[in-house]
């Protein structure tokens, strides 16, 4: 009888532990909401293109994203690219700057505007999708606004001829020192209803998506195919292993 | 050792994993050698260059960097227009029939507008930048030289058009990149169309 | 057989051509056709090639990387992105070299831990043993100082730390950091020595030490799961009677276990490639930021069963010098291990239940302070890195004691295999 057990226990343990990784982020912060934006969706990229190019471009640069390249993977025809969609250039290979220069952004919000090129690869579509939802007035803030998600955000926020304006309620929990947050109070509406504003934050957060890793989708279509073939491989090399292994006695 | 081999099948399979594995090492492989290809920032830098040339006077000549290259900008007078017709007998390619050029550069001036010369200031030889030599004649060349460019690396001389002369040892004519005019002063290098990129 | 060379009738045509004038027919039969492995090989035992394909791997991506990557401050992070989106297909090069590199300490750490299992260490294979474990230090020297060269910010941070490292050596500490970065802190100059070292230096040295591995390995034969020397039983031809020639039998095996690999690889490489925040950390899609921290910071998965020793123990005295040692030792130790073993017998199969309750508990405890060495040190978590620390000392430490009274069970004279 072979004793098998522990190399065979810590195979197992092994495949496990590799498992485990898909389960768990490395990273674990406060649990938000799902963005639940899907990023092979063109339609939803697409408006979520304009609706970059109309409120976030003005300030935020894109600068490792080329036009030409978001136009090619989505399906905007060049005319329509230059026509609606670039404002600070006329050459569609050029990556999308911003008009606002970083000298003017510190001198405007006392901070450089990040660029956005990978920022949902930094911080998460469900962090960026609740962050643009979670503005509240706030009249002791130079903006007059301020974010739950981002307390003493430098950002002003730009959307809220679209979302309208919001308080948060806090509650202090007995014993808490801080008060947590609880639910926002509407004030005045916006030109969207709250499942439009959530559609157009979702579309935009899926753009963020997009260009933060542009090859991402056609990654994943390659990935099937090279996993077939693999299979192939492995099963052709599985059978000569067991042919050639017949002679061992 | 005592069971039969069966060594049809032993073949076959080494054969299939073989030739699966040889597929794909060169799948493997391509995109590895596809890495090289100019890429996105190599074709934003190449993109096509507008040029004002409203300030060139004429018999004077332009020089501007495209892809890593001189490109001339030749405002021809119409006695260097003239001089071409006088160096056609000693051109080793007179019609650019072995030369490169877009399709409306296949003339005498080599030109859109037969006042402007636009050409690639490489050598067709080796690569060297030949020099301008527009005064006819010039004894630094030859006593019977119409006007046109030398390249002082191994002597080969083209015309006032970029032709190649007879016996020297560039094989074909100055290239044309393809150009268009966006309007009276303002050229556009590296496209024929005039909707810029 | 003869071999080739002065005094032989080579061979005709091209093979003999060569043949005469180099050892190649000689080499293939050494090293591969007439290389004896034992045939009751289990699959633990294909962790060994698979580390020699991620080698290649990392050394033809690498290569490919270096072609447009930019080693400065100001272009780092910009020439990693336009690697990732301008050049063709730079994405997957990319990816292959950043799952590699895990992929890489994933076949090691199971090949050691085969090694562990069967005694792959003992005599005579010590001095294959001290190969590895160079190899190994090398390898973890160069995931170092490959992860500051994309430049995020938490490769700036994790070099930061790192590099602080080395201030805790008593008085020259200061200066042995400084001569480190040739810079007050982790700086452009910083940038420019790490990426000679990694693309040049330390893979040069780490081919030479594989190479020396194998031959090791090939002087003294392969171990086995029985932990059975088969030299000791040969045939009249002086064949080992449970060896099979390398090739084909073992090049079938390692090529069906390349492709059980490669489905996983290439599963993260195209379909997880930042493996959740494990292989590509988040913060590190933000340029390196000297000015701020990243909120939480914890080195790359592969590394934190170490940093997790280095935090483990609090600091004596005003300096933290005792981590650092801790951390050096927990390093150093292993290499020791063909000394510490005092067992008679090589393989696991044939020790008793407390060498087998001792390796559990370390291959437990190198798990466990693997992932305190990923989270915040609050709550219990410094506790159990200290228990789990003194666990992992134990295991060698006290193994000259414990491996000499363990029961053991008889060793066969020839080694197990049922056939398939």
């Amino acid at each position: 009888m072979r004793i098998e057990i522990l190399p065979r226990a810590t195979a197992l343990a092994a495949v496990a532990l590799l498992l485990l990784p898909l389960a768990a982020p490395a990273e674990e912060g406060p649990s938000l909401p799902p963005a639940g934006n899907d990023v092979r969706n063109r339609d939803s990229l697409q408006r979520g293109a304009r609706n970059f190019m109309n409120y976030c471009s003005g300030c935020h640069s894109a600068k490792f994203v080329r036009y030409n390249r978001v136009a090619a993977d989505l399906g905007i025809p060049e005319a329509e690219l230059k026509a609606n969609l670039m404002f600070t250039s006329d050459k569609s290979f050029d990556t999308i700057q911003s008009s606002l220069s970083a000298a003017d952004a510190v001198k405007w919000f006392g901070i450089a505007t990040p660029d956005l090129s990978l920022i949902a690869r930094a911080r998460g579509t469900d962090y960026l999708y609740a962050y643009l939802r979670s503005f509240y007035a706030d009249a002791s803030r130079p903006t007059g606004v301020n974010n739950v998600v981002l307390p003493g955000t430098a950002m002003p926020h730009v959307l809220v001829d679209l979302q309208g304006l919001q308080n948060a309620v806090f509650k202090s929990e007995a014993g808490e020192a801080t008060p947590v947050f609880d639910h926002f109070e509407p004030v005045a509406p916006g030109r969207l209803s709250r499942e439009q504003y959530d559609e157009f934050v979702r579309d935009t957060v899926n753009f963020l998506q997009y260009i933060g890793e542009p090859i991402e989708v056609k990654r994943r279509n390659l990935g099937v195919w090279v996993t077939l073939f693999l299979m192939a491989f492995t099963a052709f090399a599985y059978l000569l292993n067991k042919e050639y292994w017949r002679d061992v006695h | 050792m005592s069971d039969v081999v069966d060594q049809g099948r032993r073949r076959l399979l080494t054969a299939a994993t073989a030739l699966t594995g040889a597929v794909g090492a060169v799948f493997a492989a391509a995109p590895f050698l596809a890495s090289w290809k100019p890429n996105a920032r190599a074709k934003a830098l190449g993109a096509p260059i507008e040029i004002d040339i409203s300030k060139l006077e004429p018999g004077a000549m332009l020089k501007v960097e495209w892809r890593g290259k001189p490109v001339w900008i030749v405002r021809r007078t119409p006695e260097m227009l003239h001089q071409l017709a006088r160096a056609t007998p000693f051109l080793l390619d007179p019609g650019s029939e072995a030369s490169v050029q877009p399709a409306f550069a296949k003339n005498d001036a080599r030109a859109l507008k037969p006042e402007f010369l636009v050409v690639l200031g490489v050598c067709t030889h080796l690569g060297c930048s030949p020099l301008p030599k527009f005064e006819a004649p010039d004894v630094t060349v030859s006593a019977d030289w119409p006007g046109g460019f030398y390249c002082p690396c191994h002597g080969s001389k083209f015309d006032l058009s970029g032709r190649v002369f007879k016996g020297v040892p560039a094989p074909s004519n100055l290239t044309v990149p393809p150009y268009a005019f966006l309007s009276e002063g303002r050229i556009l290098v590296g496209s024929d169309s005039t909707q810029s990129a | 057989m003869a071999k080739d060379g002065y005094g032989t009738t080579p061979a005709p045509g091209l093979w003999g051509w060569i043949n005469a004038r180099f050892p190649l027919e000689s080499m293939l039969k050494e090293h591969i056709t007439e290389y004896y492995a034992p045939k009751n090989f289990n699959y633990w035992y294909l962790f060994g090639s698979l580390s020699l394909v991620v080698l290649v791997l990392q050394l033809v991506t690498g290569i490919f990387l270096t072609m447009s990557y930019k080693p400065n401050a100001a272009e780092a992070f910009a020439s990693v992105e336009y690697i990732m989106r301008d050049v063709e297909w730079g994405w997957l090069i990319r990816y292959l070299h950043s799952t590699g590199a895990s992929a890489f300490f994933i076949v090691v750490y199971l090949h050691m831990f085969r090694a562990l299992m069967y005694g792959s260490y003992r005599a005579p294979r010590e001095l294959l043993w001290l190969f590895g474990m160079v190899i190994y230090v090398c390898l973890i020297a160069e995931a170092f100082l490959g992860y500051l060269l994309p430049w995020g910010n938490m490769s700036y941070w994790g070099a930061q730390v790192i590099v602080s490292l080395f201030g805790t050596v008593p008085v020259i500490g200061e200066s042995l950091a400084e001569w480190i970065k040739g810079d007050y802190f982790i700086s452009d100059i910083t940038l420019n020595r790490f990426f000679a070292l990694h693309v040049a230096a330390i893979p040069l040295v780490l081919v030479f030490l594989v190479v020396a591995h194998i031959l090791a390995l090939h002087q003294v034969g392969s171990n086995n799961p029985d932990g059975i020397e088969i030299k000791k039983t040969k045939d009249a031809r002086g064949i080992p009677l449970d060896g099979v020639p390398f090739h084909p039998y073992m090049t079938v095996k390692d090529t069906f276990g390349l492709g059980v690999f490669l489905l996983l690889f290439c599963g993260i490489v195209f379909f997880a490639p930042t493996m959740n925040g494990y292989f590509l950390e988040a913060p590190n899609f933000e340029q390196a930021n000297p000015m701020q921290t990243p909120p939480h910071i914890a080195p790359v998965w592969y590394f934190t069963p170490f940093y997790a020793m280095l935090r483990a123990v609090p600091s004596y005295f005003g300096t933290q010098v005792w981590g650092v040692i801790v951390m050096f030792a927990a390093l150093m130790l292993p290499f020791f291990l063909p000394w510490l073993d005092r067992s008679p017998v090589k393989s696991i199969r044939y020790k008793g239940w407390i060498s087998k309750l001792a390796l559990a508990v370390f291959a437990l405890s190198f798990v466990v302070l693997g992932y305190c060495g990923m989270k915040p040190p609050v709550g219990n978590l410094p506790l159990v890195s200290r228990v789990f620390t003194a666990l992992y000392f134990a295991f060698f430490v006290l193994m000259p004691w414990y491996s000499r009274i363990d029961g053991v069970k008889p060793v066969p004279e020839r080694v197990t295999y049922h056939a398939h």
